[in-house]
């Protein structure tokens, strides 16, 4: 490519939103007149990055993995299609060390420890953030300690302002390919105290669009050029939920429910010769979940949670041709369903010493049991049941310039089986430290450091999955050390209204990793505590509000510079990838959004940067190079009041320049689509 | 404020900089990489050999490498140059390469498909398609695949293998006959077909025979109740076939076992297991690697046994101790004119692997980096 053409393709809609956002603050603080309003002191101690309010809402993307992308640091591993897998690594420490609360209660899945995020939709969603180590409060479940980062999603709460009664609001989006949206959400006031809301959508699409393979020879001839249409990534889903919520004297309480089924296409690999695979999925995720909060005291506050989750997920693999007149299979065949059970319960204790000393104890409880029927499997199912007893204690102390969070939480396991060899009982305990420094009085720049250690235990695949999982796995251990700061500078009379930057650098080192070992069948792995990855990276966000007269405006920026290098040793031997960049760990990576509203316009753009990685063939040798990809999304919004309602519509590009890229080698992503989105708001 | 915007411009142009060098390229074949590793050999009769790279599944990586005896030159990857038109080059997990008349013939798993190639050039004459291949065997004008493919039933897993005949001349599908669960390989003799059937997808009801074929009629004869999970099998010049049975990888150990191809019967069992072997003269060349719950890692082993007196003579072939180097064994070939020994190291199948040459007294020659999985070798004379 000519150097110019270059800078036009990929630097000018890059550098545009250089400096960069504070994510439309009042809208939250206009909703948070609904709710209990706490101060955050320890806010800047911790990293967070926070997506909330019309931004998110604007932003061109559908699920709650596209949102995460924007945040810095966040890797989405996205194996394309609509009905695609998407997971996520922060400071690509793996899937396993993120936590991901669903309106305060963990998402759990104990059979294999990934959730899969590309199912949240953002229709709901009232905010996403992102805490590094741990979020910046002592007043939380033992759970929400005890992973190395923690993503909470939260769904909007009724907001019922100036008397309203009832709010509907009713919604339908399409797509340049086939795909159809229809949603709701409904918001009622039972009572003085008392608020409902029920939302629910569909998602139907045949999930095919268009990718394109192309080769140069070494003499820059055509070698091929080959645009296929992507197939079986196909999906139909429905959502439904409902909550209320209610104000208590000194305190609050909420109750919702979930449900979710979907049936869909697992696209594969595109490999040579076999462009389209029959496995489907079909998945129900039901849950419900409640929380209350009371200040016994002035001094005294109590939580309580509680949750139970049922989930069923039904795989089929059955892919077959036509052989010689006679209709055979092709791979191996799979027809299992997997059922989980979930009950967890939670209680928070927190007492204020001083106005300057808290102190906080929580007790988690949680059972969960996996079931199986694995049609043609003949080999015994382990039936695996687990009691786990979380607790931690945590203190804080706040003397204005200096702040200290120390935390300490363990969990006690015990397995039950009914066939095969059971896992030992565990016991683990780790510490974590955070501390926050403000040098000057009138100049709102924070420093930061925390350590924190974090193990993970393995899921029930890794312990009991026939014929590779081993029982006697130990938990994963995390060490992660963070230095950074926050700059926050307030304008006055300029077209500048807040600029504000953060930055961290860390370190990280991951132990007895769980990975699976070979063994002299390459159809035959054994898990193992062999693996050991060490990391460091540097992140920057950035945001900056202005406005131009009328025209009210914000930027936000993110970059990630990240190591993350592999040092597994096998039988005291180092592999040919020793030292080696783990799979799909871009070097540098970032994103920016640019947002701008004027009298019911809103127009966002929006763009993402994954530089050059390796794919899973791991070794750092040209052949297992990534192309970088980086793809840029334009949406224009119009809210237009009429005397009844209120009618929104919105017109969005994603992947403007048509880039056909892969986020996971041989997975390919869509190229530029158009999406249509209407609302009615009563 | 001016400060401000000039932080902005330092850090524009930073990230255009950064930008401009991390934009997308074309993307070009993948070129082969040539290594000079031991001795060249002029006069060799055996000018080299391919090797078939597996490529782990969903990765699309399998590939062919050629080593030249004459140069003494190790090249990667020359599929890729030699088909260059070839969408998504040769596959996704190669199983098999022969050698037979003048060409070339890889079994792509994953890819469901034969290729078959000019055995000088390796470029491309023709792809067979056929569902879930495993193997290859020659005889007369016809080669034969086995597949683990099956008539569809509701059960999963519970399809009964077969094996296609493939004209080598007309390169056209010919007949199919079903044999086992999972076959493996396939050894010829006496104008008859032997079939490994392993029953692998069906764990812990493995297959536990060898199917017999009549080549004439293209109809199984005879089952040899053998052992659980077969696997490798070769023929020496008396007639006797050696298979290996993989065993459960827990309790029950792999093994070796002798059919008498005159008899049909099993007339020995070796009490020795084996992951791959290789016939070279009166000496069956193998190695074992099994995993051991006490060592908590693999116990590898390498012997020969003599096929005149069907025992084995030695349990160690690499003398100089280099083989405690090799993670994975996962080929094992044998120059048939120098009678030098090659071993492939598969790592852990997910990084690059290495190829070894050891001289025929066990002393390691060189050692190279080949592709994901290097696994099935074919000399070309």
């Amino acid at each position: 490519m000519q150097p110019l053409k270059k800078i036009i393709l990929c630097g000018c809609f890059g550098l545009l939103p250089l400096i960069s956002q504070a994510q439309s603050k009042l809208d939250s603080l206009q909703y948070l007149q609904e709710v209990v309003v706490t101060a955050k002191p320890f806010e800047a101690v911790i990293p967070v990055q926070t997506l909330s309010g019309d931004i998110l809402q604007t932003l061109s993307v559908h699920s709650v993995a596209d949102a995460l992308r924007y945040f810095s640091g966040i890797q989405v591993k996205d194996y394309g299609g609509l009905g695609g897998l998407k997971t996520i690594d922060v400071r690509n420490m793996g899937t396993h060390h993120v936590g991901v609360f669903y309106d305060g209660i963990e998402l759990n899945n104990a059979q294999n420890g990934t959730i899969d995020l590309g199912r949240f939709s953002l229709d709901d969603m009232e905010e996403l953030s992102l805490y590094n180590g741990q979020k910046s409060d002592i007043f939380q479940s033992a759970k929400d300690f005890s992973s190395a980062s923690t993503v909470y999603l939260r769904t909007k709460r009724p907001q019922l302002l100036d008397g309203k009664n009832t709010n509907l609001i009713v919604r339908y989006k399409t797509m340049s390919i086939n795909f159809n949206n229809p949603s709701f959400r409904f918001e009622q006031r039972l009572s003085p105290k008392v608020t409902m809301s029920a939302s629910g959508e569909m998602i139907k699409s045949n999930g095919r669009y268009k990718f394109r393979y192309k080769r140069r020879n070494l003499d820059n001839t055509l070698a091929y050029d080959t645009t296929a249409i992507r197939k079986n990534s196909d999906i139909e889903s429905y959502r439904f939920e409902t909550a209320l919520f209610g104000r208590l004297e000194d305190g609050g309480w909420d109750a919702k429910a979930y449900f979710y089924s979907s049936n869909r296409g697992a696209p594969g690999a595109i490999v040579a010769n076999k462009f389209e695979d029959g496995f489907r999925q079909k998945d129900y995720n039901i849950f419900a979940q409640g929380n209350y909060t009371k200040d016994f005291t002035d001094r005294y506050h109590f939580q309580f949670k509680g949750k139970y989750a049922f989930d069923k997920m039904h795989y089929i693999a059955r892919d077959v041709t036509d052989f010689m007149g006679e209709e055979t299979t092709q791979g191996a065949q799979f027809d299992d369903s997997y059922y989980q059970q979930e009950v967890y319960t939670s209680m928070i204790n927190m007492y204020n010493i001083t106005d300057w000393w808290d102190v906080s104890a929580s007790v988690d409880f949680q059972w969960n049991k996996l079931n199986a029927n694995r049609k043609g499997i003949n080999t015994p199912f382990s039936y695996p049941v687990r009691y786990t007893v979380l607790g931690a204690v945590a203190t804080s102390f706040n003397l204005n310039k200096f702040k200290a969070m120390v935390s300490v939480n363990g969990a006690f396991v015990h397995e039950k089986v009914k066939n095969n060899t059971k896992a030992p009982d565990k016991k683990e305990l780790s510490p974590a430290i955070f501390l926050g420094y403000k040098p000057f009085e009138d100049v709102d720049f924070n420093l930061r450091a925390f350590a924190k250690r974090v193990f993970r235990m393995p899921t029930f695949n890794d312990l009991y999955y026939a014929q590779v999982g081993y029982s006697n796995l130990k938990p994963e251990y995390m060490n992660q050390f963070n230095v950074g700061f926050t700059y926050s500078m307030p304008f006055e009379h300029t077209i500048f209204d807040q600029f504000t930057i953060q930055s961290d650098a860390y370190y990280t080192e991951t132990t007895d990793k769980i990975i699976a070992a070979p063994t002299g069948n390459l159809f035959r792995w054994m898990m193992s505590n062999i693996g050991k990855v060490k990391g460091k990276g540097v992140e920057a966000s950035a945001d900056l509000d202005f406005h131009f007269g009328p025209v009210n405006l914000n930027a936000h920026a993110s970059y990630a510079y990240t190591t993350q290098r592999d040092y597994t040793k096998i039988a005291g031997k180092p592999l040919s990838s020793y030292g080696d960049q783990i799979p799909y760990t871009p070097w540098h990576s970032g994103s920016s959004i640019v947002t701008a509203n004027y009298d019911g316009w809103h127009v966002n753009y929006s763009f993402i940067y994954v530089g050059k990685r390796y794919n899973g063939a791991f070794n750092n040798i040209p052949k297992n190079k990534v192309q970088p990809w980086y793809t840029h999304d334009i949406s224009l919004q119009k809210k237009i009041p009429f005397k009844h309602f209120k009618l929104t519509a919105a017109v969005e590009v994603n992947n403007l320049l048509n880039q056909h890229y892969e986020v996971i080698y041989n997975y390919p992503m869509p190229g530029r689509t158009f999406k249509f989105n209407i609302g009615i708001e009563l | 404020m001016k400060k401000i915007f000039k932080i902005g411009l330092i850090l524009t142009t930073v990230f255009s900089i950064t930008l401009l060098h991390s934009c997308r390229e074309d993307e070009y074949i993948f070129g082969t990489e040539v290594a000079s590793r031991g001795e060249p050999n002029p006069d060799a009769k055996v000018l080299g050999f391919y090797m078939l790279n597996e490529g782990n599944m969903g990765m699309n990586r399998a590939s062919i490498d050629f080593y030249d005896f004459r140069a003494a030159q190790y090249k990667t990857d020359i599929y890729s140059e030699a088909n260059p038109n070839v969408v998504k080059e040769l596959g996704d997990v190669g199983n098999d390469i022969k050698i037979y008349g003048d060409k070339l013939y890889a079994v792509i798993n994953v890819s469901n498909k034969i290729e078959v190639m000019d055995k000088w050039t390796a470029k491309r004459i023709k792809v067979i398609d056929v569902p879930n291949c495993r193997y290859m065997a020659f005889h007369k004008d016809k080669a034969y695949i086995s597949s683990y493919a099956g008539k569809v039933s509701i059960d999963p897993n519970a399809e009964i293998g077969f094996v296609a005949e493939i004209d080598t001349v007309t390169l056209e599908l010919k007949r199919k006959v079903t044999v086992g669960y999972q076959p493996e390989e396939m050894v010829i003799a006496n104008d008859k077909l032997y079939v490994a059937n392993s029953g692998g997808y069906r764990v812990p009801n493995y297959d536990r025979t060898v199917s017999v074929i009549d080549l004439e009629t293209f109809e199984v004869i005879k089952t040899i109740d053998v052992a659980i999970n077969l696997h490798r099998m070769a023929i020496d010049k008396y007639g006797f076939i050696y298979v290996s049975s993989r065993g459960d990888y827990n309790k029950i150990p792999s093994n070796v076992y002798i059919i008498d191809s005159r008899t049909d019967e099993v007339v020995k069992n070796m009490n020795t297991g084996a992951s791959e072997f290789c016939m070279s003269g009166d000496s069956l060349y193998y190695y074992r690697v099994e995993w051991s719950w006490a060592a908590g890692g693999n116990a590898i082993n390498f012997g020969i046994i003599d096929t005149r007196t069907q025992e084995v003579i030695t349990d160690q072939i690499i003398k100089d101790g280099t083989e405690k180097d090799i993670m994975i064994p996962y080929g094992l070939a044998i120059n048939p004119e120098t009678k030098e020994i090659f071993v492939t190291d598969a790592q852990n199948y997910v990084v690059t692997g290495y190829v070894y040459c050891y001289s025929p007294d066990g002393y390691l020659k060189w050692k190279t980096k080949a592709g994901n999985i290097p696994a099935h070798f074919t000399f070309l004379e």
